[in-house]
């Protein structure tokens, strides 16, 4: 472990609750974590564990009911502040864009969390650069709409978003669960490449573990609200702790390794 | 046809599909081939998996097996066999009658979204076996649908329930009840466990299996794009890429020892983000 | 748009929307084109149809057949002013309501259902009956500030259904406001719906103008379909057998409605599908 690490987001007793009385629901439970600059996370949970309200908490998208959360040590006042340093890529490539405006002039929206005003020219100009980042020739792309996509291009385009934006912390929520397997290596190198040209750091949300795996440096499990088992993928997945981490592992249908026998 | 490695020697298979091909006509009149001559048998007892993308042709295939050709979706060549008879020439009465829910059952992806939510199970339930009984009483149907549900594990209870009631699990498991009361040659399983969270997943299928044992069907198709699960429940896999098997075999040798360069990039694309995959290695701090 | 395209081929729609528009064409190109004056009282009462009135004349010698068309004009602008109203403020109401959620929704919910549950001719009543001047506009000003419920009940529960979209997020980690939010993202999304809507808020413009009119609570700057059949009342035509006087206007809106009706059904139709798949 390198010591220069600092702690860029920090959480003590976050808790994030809905509704009163008999319909109360307690989404995320009381968590504590350190997350430091330049890592990767992986939050894997089941729907329901918290792990989105969680995301969403870090992406200010919702209001925590109690506890600390900070970012650089400090508390989030100015929200459009927070989103130039914290973004997001969503699961569902489709549902994230306004079917009704094209590329252009959806990426021409990122600039309006600039506070420095960019010439037309300015703007083009780096939005083909952020195109071009994410494989995309921005001459075929920038007219067409949403619904003229593929479910890969769309997912490409919302990490061209994140090309412009330059944030330092990335929330990437299920990003590869709607692509097929055979393009999902290819969107996880290219948040990758992400990462290190950006040095972001970058926290996944997923069920998936054999994703939490191959790109984390440490996995904080969910279960019910709460980080039940937290630490590097190897000794997560290796050495499993906690009884529901054990008993997810067991669940995963892996090659190789017995499923259906007890 | 392909060789599909050993099959129960001397007993017919329960399906024979011998060069099925199916196309849709968009609404500018193009003819798009979807299914571009598919052949396999699947034997009584077995487990037969299609891996394949979005886009592959696995659905349309799946409508052409039960010999659902709805306009936009046509027939083009081929035949599909049960109990000696090509139902690609069925009219869709015999189909409805015969067929459908009977001989071959279907298990959908959205089962949640097959059940009427405005409905109570049971009313689902005796609308598919009036298909095929007409004759029976309504609470004969009952009686027959609760013995059913206790046989297979399903606490009766919930023919009483409404959709919204029930666990995503649960509604899974009432769909598989009711697709199998007729005790099917042949059960088609499309992603039928896409939606549910791992632990229910392991359940349900466990409980497809075990149905099968007992034969309360036959044999099974399983369409899934996750591979490690076709590995622990199909006994033979075919690949299928731009509506056609690349590549067909048993389970042992596609996933081990994939052949074509598709099923090696798809088996390829899984081991990488599997738990005993690699891990990237990025060059920053550990 | 392609739905447009899509809409055209239903015969329902074209036969509704021909209807309306033929309405609407008649009602605007005849007032400019009649030498016909609909106040002119020349003629004799209760004439019935010839070659100088072809729908005879009333009581005061008017001839209906102009006072029909000029009837049509006025009747058609309460109703469409009106639609507008109700549709501008059920919109607004919705929307805000249905994004904001929350302590803001529940009070604009309880406003909703308090018109809702009071009978709009009523309060139509009460407050014609207490404006003596009520020109055209101020009617339909009026019937829309009292049937725009329906509307705002109907759009906040799209909007609230749309807000958790990600697209809407997205445009929230664009750092837009709510006002961006809610023009830009959910607005688009309901256009087809409040376009449905202002159907029925026209129909119902239409429907309660003739109803206040029918007791002599209409706009006093001109003729109405709904003031014809309160005249014809008046002067007892129903009982007398003049059935040109009452006959051709209660049939206009009828006729009306019926078009107005028909082009919603139609567009349910096609509308619906497509945002069941948005789902």
């Amino acid at each position: 472990m390198t010591s220069d690490r600092e702690t860029i987001i920090s959480a003590r007793s976050l808790s994030c609750v809905f509704g009163t009385g008999r319909k109360r629901f307690v989404a995320v439970d009381n968590v504590d974590f350190d997350i430091y600059n330049e890592e990767i996370i992986s939050i894997v949970g089941e729907s329901g564990s918290g792990k989105t309200t969680l995301a969403r908490m870090l992406l200010q998208l919702q209001a925590s009911s109690g506890g600390t959360l900070l970012f650089n040590g400090k508390p989030v006042t100015d929200k459009r502040d927070h989103w130039r340093r914290v973004q997001a890529v969503f699961q569902d490539p489709y549902a994230s864009f306004n079917q009704f405006y094209s590329v252009e002039s959806q990426m021409k929206a990122c600039f309006n969390l600039f506070t420095e005003k960019f010439s037309e020219p300015q703007k083009q100009q780096r939005i083909d650069g952020a195109l071009r980042s994410v494989g995309m020739d921005p001459a075929e792309v920038k007219e067409k709409f949403p619904f003229e996509l593929s479910g890969g291009q769309m997912q490409r385009l919302l990490i061209a978003r994140i090309f412009l934006i330059r944030p330092t912390i990335l929330i990437a929520d299920e990003p590869t669960s709607m692509i097929d397997a055979c393009l999902r290596a290819s969107i996880l190198d290219l948040l990758l490449d992400l990462k290190k040209e950006l040095k972001m750091c970058i926290i996944f949300i997923t069920h998936d573990i054999g994703l939490s795996h191959y790109v984390s440096d440490r996995i904080f499990v969910m279960c019910k609200g709460k980080i039940v088992e937290s630490g590097r993928p190897d000794d997560v997945i290796a050495r499993p702790q906690h009884e529901y981490t054990k008993k997810l592992l067991d669940d995963i249908p892996v090659l190789h390794k017995a499923w259906l026998e007890e | 046809m392909h060789d599909l490695g050993p099959t129960n020697t001397g007993i017919a298979p329960l399906l024979t599909v011998d060069d099925l091909a199916v196309h849709y006509m968009t609404r500018f009149g193009q003819q798009v081939q979807a299914v571009k001559g598919v052949s396999f048998t699947l034997d009584e007892g077995k487990v037969f998996g299609i891996a394949g993308e979005s886009g592959c042709g696995k659905s349309t295939l799946v409508n052409g097996v039960m010999g659902l050709f709805i306009p936009p979706l046509f027939y083009t060549r081929g035949s599909v066999i049960v109990d000696g008879e090509d139902i690609t020439k069925y009219d869709k009465e015999k189909l409805r009658v015969e067929i459908l829910g009977k001989k071959i059952s279907m298990i959908p992806q959205g089962a949640l979204n097959s059940l009427n939510p405005t409905r109570k199970v049971k009313k689902f339930a005796t609308d598919v076996m009036k298909n095929h009984e007409p004759d029976l009483s309504k609470s004969e149907i009952y009686d027959r649908l609760e013995e059913r549900f206790k046989a297979i594990g399903l606490d009766p209870r919930v023919l009483n329930m409404y959709p919204l009631e029930l666990s995503g699990g649960m509604k899974q498991r009432v769909v598989i009840g009711i697709s199998t009361l007729m005790n099917p040659h042949v059960v088609i399983a499309d992603e039928p466990t896409s939606a549910l969270d791992v632990s229910t997943q392991k359940s349900v299928i466990k409980m497809l299996l075990e149905l099968m044992e007992r034969k309360i069907f036959g044999s099974m198709i399983f369409i899934t794009h996750e591979l490690p699960l076709l590995y622990h429940v199909a006994d033979s896999i075919a690949v299928m890429y731009d509506g056609k098997f690349v590549e067909v075999g048993d389970c042992d040798q596609i996933i081990n020892r994939p052949a074509h360069e598709y099923s090696k990039q798809l088996m390829n694309a899984i081991t990488k983000l599997s738990t005993s995959g690699q891990r990237h290695a990025d060059g920053g701090n550990k | 748009m392609k739905q447009f395209k899509l809409l055209l081929k239903s015969p329902w729609f074209v036969f509704g929307a021909a209807m309306f528009l033929l309405c609407i064409v008649v009602g605007v190109i005849y007032p400019l084109v009649s030498h016909t004056d609909p106040f002119l009282r020349n003629g004799v009462p209760f004439d019935s149809p010839s070659g100088q009135h072809w729908l005879g004349t009333n009581g005061e010698g008017q001839d209906m057949f102009s006072r029909l068309l000029f009837g049509l004009r006025s009747s058609l602008f309460v109703g469409v002013a009106a639609g507008i109203f109700a549709t501008f403020l059920g919109t607004f109401i919705g929307i805000v309501g249905g994004y904001k959620g929350g302590i803001l929704d529940n009070a604009l919910t309880l406003v909703t259902n308090l018109f809702m549950v009071i009978p709009s001719i009523l309060v139509l009543i009460l407050i014609a009956n207490s404006i003596e001047k009520r020109s055209m506009l101020l009617v339909a000003f009026i019937i829309g500030a009292t049937t725009w419920p329906w509307t705002a009940r109907a759009v906040s529960a799209q909007t609230s259904s749309l807000k958790n979209r990600e697209h809407v997020s997205l445009a929230k980690l664009n750092g837009y406001g709510i006002f961006s939010i809610l023009f830009m993202q959910i607005l688009p999304y309901i256009m087809s719906y409040v376009f449905m809507v202002f159907i029925i808020q026209m129909a119902t413009g239409i429907l309660e103008e003739a109803a206040i009119s029918m007791m002599g609570l209409g706009p006093y700057d001109s003729v109405t379909l709904g003031q014809i059949i309160n005249q014809s009342q008046k002067t007892e035509a129903f009982t007398n057998g003049n059935w040109w006087v009452f006959m051709p206007a209660t049939l206009l809106i009828t006729a009306l409605q019926f078009s107005l009706y028909i082009v919603n059904t139609s567009m349910e139709g096609i509308f619906n599908p497509r945002l069941r798949k948005e789902e």
